[in-house]
């Protein structure tokens, strides 16, 4: 449990230094507008996010965070949805500033609750009195503490006010917020910061020319949130740091989820994390899971149980056929030797990591640049084939080689230096010869870049020659023949040690990129069941709801219930029948019918003697019965009084979903 | 040209006055005898409107500091409830009257307060005998303030008591206002759009200093030339002008040309006024990015202006839900059935819906469905099956809030909202690609 929280910080971690790391460039910007500022131009900036909104609230704290830490203490916020009117514009603002400054230095309380106290004036003249105020005090008050803060703000720190979501703000707030601080842009120092979901036009559509021409804006394009996730893909699977792994069902459910539905970063993160929840606690052996110094006491520490539970494994059944009769025996009785055994496996499973992701890189280069990309354009999609089924079976991968044999020397050569360095940057000691190999087939391709290059000195040399020859014939002649035994010798030489290249790839991909099933033990540190994450992850509430209705047994366990078929059966709870019938409805229903029904229902197993009493007129208490039922259905959204005619109610599903 | 003439003030002081507000002079004259002397009581209130930048607020504001009138100046978009700006008028008018005393917190919720407070404002102050006059900028706003606001500031000489005279500035015309209780009818005068030998008279008249007035008045002569078919704005020809001069003096400072050499100027500054009306005037690159521009001498083809970026990406179901959303909104519903049920060819159905909307129903606009018809059209566009998944449901709300449909009807969010497609043909184009 703590690896995941670990883990989580680690997450985001990553996170927050990738996102600073894109707006590095952004806040230099900011800085030198300020000091350009001009005519009565408030500077802009409309920061483009892509429409992953649950992503902006972490780089817009980032952003803020940063913001605060190098530029300015001013910085405020601001969502849409608190900002309904430009009053309330304004008072978030002020509280904002007010509040930031508080924090930044702890002098100016008294003074800034004083402020806040008669907050009621929320208006930009007490905001500029306010920041005057505090910018004399920081200047001259106590210099010599705010020496080491002026060098990191300046002289006359801009005040940052960053709109969150442009798009939700109603046109009038943001159009008099800008008039307004546009009078009083040379008092204070405000930049503005458009967070935009769709597209700049937005600005256009948002703000008329007479609006907009007040605004200095620039524009930034934040990193698109596939290439985000491919940088946490990278960061967090593509690693032998942390042991826990994802199955490639799973990863694909994931994706799929990202790149369906939401394009969210969180949300990935936030499935993932849920993976990681559910593999600990779904797995017993996954104590086994964690980094390699540990393994050893742990495997030590393993109980009589665990190690049966070692043996359950499919994965390591299949293992222990495969060795001969006396050690089969060893392994299924004696604990201590299967200790030792597991620790074996569980090194070699490691050290396959390790192999796997600089291979799979590799291997990425080389895909990467193929035309039409038969294994796709990112490694995520080569991960992913490669933990389903072998690789090299499919058709793909062939198609892949075919192609790869065709590549130029230079593209060639650029991937093969890629590779090397690949492979020179991860840790295995395997590599070793492979490196060595490739840095051979490198120093290869040099020698005939030589051979080339003499080549092509004898054949300037021979040109020269056939300037001298005037005679047009021998000209030709002696031209096929250069042309000729280039093709024929050097090209042949070439190839061949493309082949070759290609092959030995071939067989590092072989060799490396066993699918992870294929290994023992992969249960140990591999979560694989994609259907429970879907089904926590994909929420389907309407067929939730559906099959709670129409087959109660599902959700209430009583054997009772189990129904037959399509008849309604008259155990089940009221409002399960009443759901049943509307289901056979039309868009219409009639509650005189409807009740008729339910009450035929509800007697019909429970007092089949008792229907001379009440046979034309229906029983208080199933009626009681029927409205709440049918109020219970209004409240879940299935029907609603209907305007057209006094006695029915309008059905608001169609089908039965 | 009528100078500027008034017993009342001293002759030095018009004659700054002219200098300062050039081609307004009929509009300033008409004032100042409305003011007449300073202790003179004049007109209740005063209603200038006029086209956007012709002057207005400028005029008055230098017409009141420079003959050191009192005044006090509140622009009405600032101060938007009627409490701040009854609250903003009367400490402006405590400190002006004293810049000493240290000026209390003003409480003024209601106009009878206000009132009250005026009076007392004034009465302690020494400015009895003069004129006081209340300026409202952007008097538009006045409208959506409470219904007494606008008539009180009307006929506020009669409700104080006091000499004070209350001058509304707005771009629309006085009609637009009229309250139909009716009200104290204020005197109108309206400021003209400046012409092209008035803008040309105020954009030379600040020339920078290292450079002589004529060479500044040539430039300013082409700037026009280029510009004035688009845009007659003051205030955007100055912001303009200001950009470019800096490739105007070029040659000059490398030597090529000397001021005088208007015609290699023009070849010179040309071309690059015509860019700057394509990109800066529509503010698709920002003022600083051009002056890099400027700098670095490259194209302007490698910056991306702001309609550039219009290329939006969008998950996968999102595109097919905008899709459908599309559909649902520009084809009538009795064509549903033909176009999504009679046979299962998805994508070739898709094609031919979109060739027959172009021509019907474009120019009515979006229509109205509700989200079970989008989600039934989304079926069917969709080729593997689509489960309604809660994810689906929260894709519709986000495309709302990115502004891409629009929800109609908000009476029964529960029941059955409907929805409207706001985007246009182009955008599904790029979508659907």
């Amino acid at each position: 449990q703590q690896i995941q929280e670990d883990l989580n910080k680690q997450l985001l971690g990553n996170l927050v230094s990738f996102l600073s790391r894109s707006h590095s460039d952004f806040q230099e910007k900011t800085t030198e507008w300020t000091c350009r500022m001009k005519f009565r131009e408030i500077p802009t900036a409309a920061l483009v996010l892509g429409v992953n909104v649950t992503d902006h609230d972490l780089t817009f704290r980032s952003l803020s965070d940063v913001l605060q830490d190098s530029i300015t203490p001013y910085v405020a916020l601001l969502e849409a949805k608190d900002c309904p009117g430009i009053k309330n514009l304004m008072q978030k603002l002020m509280g904002q500033l007010m509040n930031c400054d508080i924090d930044v230095d702890s002098l100016e309380d008294e003074d800034c609750v004083q402020v806040s106290q008669n907050r009621t004036r929320c208006s930009m003249s007490s905001l500029v009195s306010w920041y005057e105020s505090t910018a004399k005090k920081t200047d001259s008050v106590t210099p010599s503490k705010k020496r080491n803060s002026s060098s990191r703000h300046w002289q006359s720190p801009p005040v940052v006010v960053i709109f969150k979501d442009m798009e939700s703000f109603t046109t009038k707030v943001l159009q008099d917020f800008i008039v307004i601080s546009s009078q009083h842009i040379h008092e204070l120092p405000l930049v503005l910061i458009f967070g935009i979901a769709t597209s700049p036009m937005i600005i256009h559509r948002l703000l008329p020319h007479s609006v907009s021409s007040l605004l200095c804006i620039e524009l930034f394009q934040s990193l698109s949130c596939k290439e985000h996730l491919s940088t946490i893909i990278d960061k967090l699977l593509l690693t032998s740091r942390f042991p826990f792994k994802l199955g490639g069902k799973v990863l694909q459910v994931l994706i799929n989820i990202f790149l369906y539905h939401d394009f969210s970063v969180k949300n990935f993160i936030k499935g993932f994390q849920l993976c990681i929840v559910e593999h600990f606690y779904s797995q017993p052996l996954s104590v086994l899971c964690c980094h390699l110094v540990d393994i050893k006491k742990r495997v030590c520490s393993l109980s009589h149980d665990q190690c049966e539970n070692i043996r359950r494994l499919p994965s390591f059944r299949r293992y222990v056929e495969k060795q001969e009769s006396g050690k089969q025996v060893e392994l299924l009785t004696n604990d201590s030797f299967l200790k030792v055994e597991t620790e074996k496996l569980l090194e070699g499973l490691y050290v396959y990591h390790a192999n796997y992701v600089s291979i799979l890189r590799c291997l990425h280069v080389f895909t990467s640049s193929l035309p039409k990309y038969p294994l796709g354009k990112q490694i995520r999609e080569l991960h992913c084939a490669c933990l389903e089924n072998r690789v090299w079976e499919t058709e793909e991968y062939e198609s892949s080689l075919q192609l790869a044999r065709m590549l130029n020397k230079i593209d060639l050569v650029t991937m093969l230096q890629q590779c090397v360095e690949i492979l020179m940057s991860s840790s295995g000691k395997e590599f070793d010869k492979t490196v060595e190999k490739l840095k051979e087939f490198l120093t290869q391709f040099q020698n005939l870049e030589a051979e080339a290059s003499q080549e092509q000195d004898v054949s300037v040399s021979s040109q020269k020659e056939l300037q001298k020859k005037t005679d047009l014939y021998h000209l030709q002649k002696t031209l096929l023949e250069l042309k000729e035994s280039r093709k024929s010798k050097k090209l042949t030489k070439f190839e061949m040690l493309r082949f070759e290249v290609v092959d030995y790839i071939d067989s590092l991909v072989r060799k490396y990129l066993v699918p992870a099933d294929d290994r023992t033990l992969h249960e140990i540190v591999y979560f694989n069941t994609a259907a429970v994450l879907r089904g926590h992850l994909n929420a389907a509430p309407r067929t939730a709801l559906h099959t709670a209705l129409n087959n109660p047994h599902w959700y209430l366990k009583n054997q009772a219930l189990k129904c037959d078929g399509g008849g309604i059966s008259n155990k089940a709870p009221d409002i399960c029948i009443v759901y049943k019938l509307h289901l056979e409805c039309g868009r219409l229903i009639n509650l005189v019918d409807w009740l008729e029904a339910f009450s035929t229902v509800v007697m019909a197993a429970e007092e089949p003697n008792a229907d001379a009493a009440s046979s034309d007129q229906v029983d208080d208490i199933i009626h009681a019965r029927f409205i709440r039922a049918v109020s219970e259905l209004e409240l879940l959204g299935f029907i609603k009084p209907s305007k057209q005619k006094t006695d029915h109610v309008a059905r608001l599903t169609w089908g039965g979903c | 040209m009528p100078n500027l003439e008034h017993p009342a003030y001293p002759a030095a002081d018009l004659l700054r006055l002219e200098s300062l507000v050039p081609c307004r002079e009929s509009q300033v004259s008409m004032l100042l005898s409305l003011f007449g002397e300073r202790q003179q009581f004049s007109f209740p209130s005063i209603f200038i409107y006029g086209h956007t930048s012709s002057g207005k607020t400028y005029v008055m504001q230098t017409l009141l500091t420079t003959l050191q009138l009192p005044h006090v100046f509140v622009n009405c978009v600032e101060y938007f409830t009627s409490r701040l700006l009854l609250e903003e008028i009367l400490i402006q008018l405590q400190s002006c009257s004293s810049g000493t005393e240290q000026t209390s917190p003003v409480h003024c919720d209601t106009l009878n307060d206000f009132v009250r407070l005026f009076k007392q404002a004034v009465a302690s102050r020494e400015l009895q005998d003069q004129t006081l006059y209340i300026v409202l900028d952007r008097a538009e706003q006045l409208r959506e303030m409470e219904a007494n606001i606008l008539p009180a500031f009307l006929r506020l000489q009669e409700l104080t008591d006091r000499n004070v005279t209350v001058v509304l500035l707005s771009e629309i015309v006085w009609e637009l206002f009229r309250p139909n209780i009716g009200c104290f009818e204020p005197f109108t005068m309206y400021f003209p759009d400046y012409s092209i030998g008035h803008l040309q008279k105020i954009l030379s008249q600040n020339h920078p200093p290292e450079y002589s007035a004529d060479f500044y008045a040539a430039y300013i002569n082409i700037l026009l030339g280029v510009f004035y078919m688009v845009c007659r704005d003051l205030k955007e020809l100055r912001h303009l002008a200001a950009l470019n001069f800096a490739k105007y003096c070029e040659p000059v400072v490398r030597g090529e040309a000397n001021e005088r050499d208007t015609r290699k100027l023009w070849k010179n500054i040309e071309p690059h006024l015509k860019k700057a009306m394509q990109t800066v005037y529509l503010r698709e690159i920002s003022s600083s990015q051009w002056e890099r521009l400027q700098h670095d001498g490259g194209e302007p083809g490698q910056l991306k202006g702001l309609s550039a970026h219009t290329h939006v990406e969008l998950p996968y179901y999102s595109k097919f839900l905008l899709i459908a959303a599309y559909l649902a909104s520009y084809n009538p519903v009795r064509t549903d059935k033909r176009f999504f049920l009679k046979h299962h060819g998805k994508i070739r159905k898709t094609n031919f819906m979109k060739k027959h909307e172009k021509t019907s129903n474009h120019l009515l606009g979006p229509k109205p469905f509700p989200l079970d018809r989008l989600l039934a059209i989304l079926y069917s566009i969709v080729d593997n099956r689509v489960a309604p998944t809660a994810n689906i449901f929260s894709q519709i709300t986000s495309l709302v809030t990115l502004q891409l449909l629009s929800m109609v009807g908000q009476n029964d969010q529960l029941d059955g909202p409907r929805y409207k497609c706001t985007v246009s043909l182009d955008f599904i184009r790029a979508i659907a690609r």
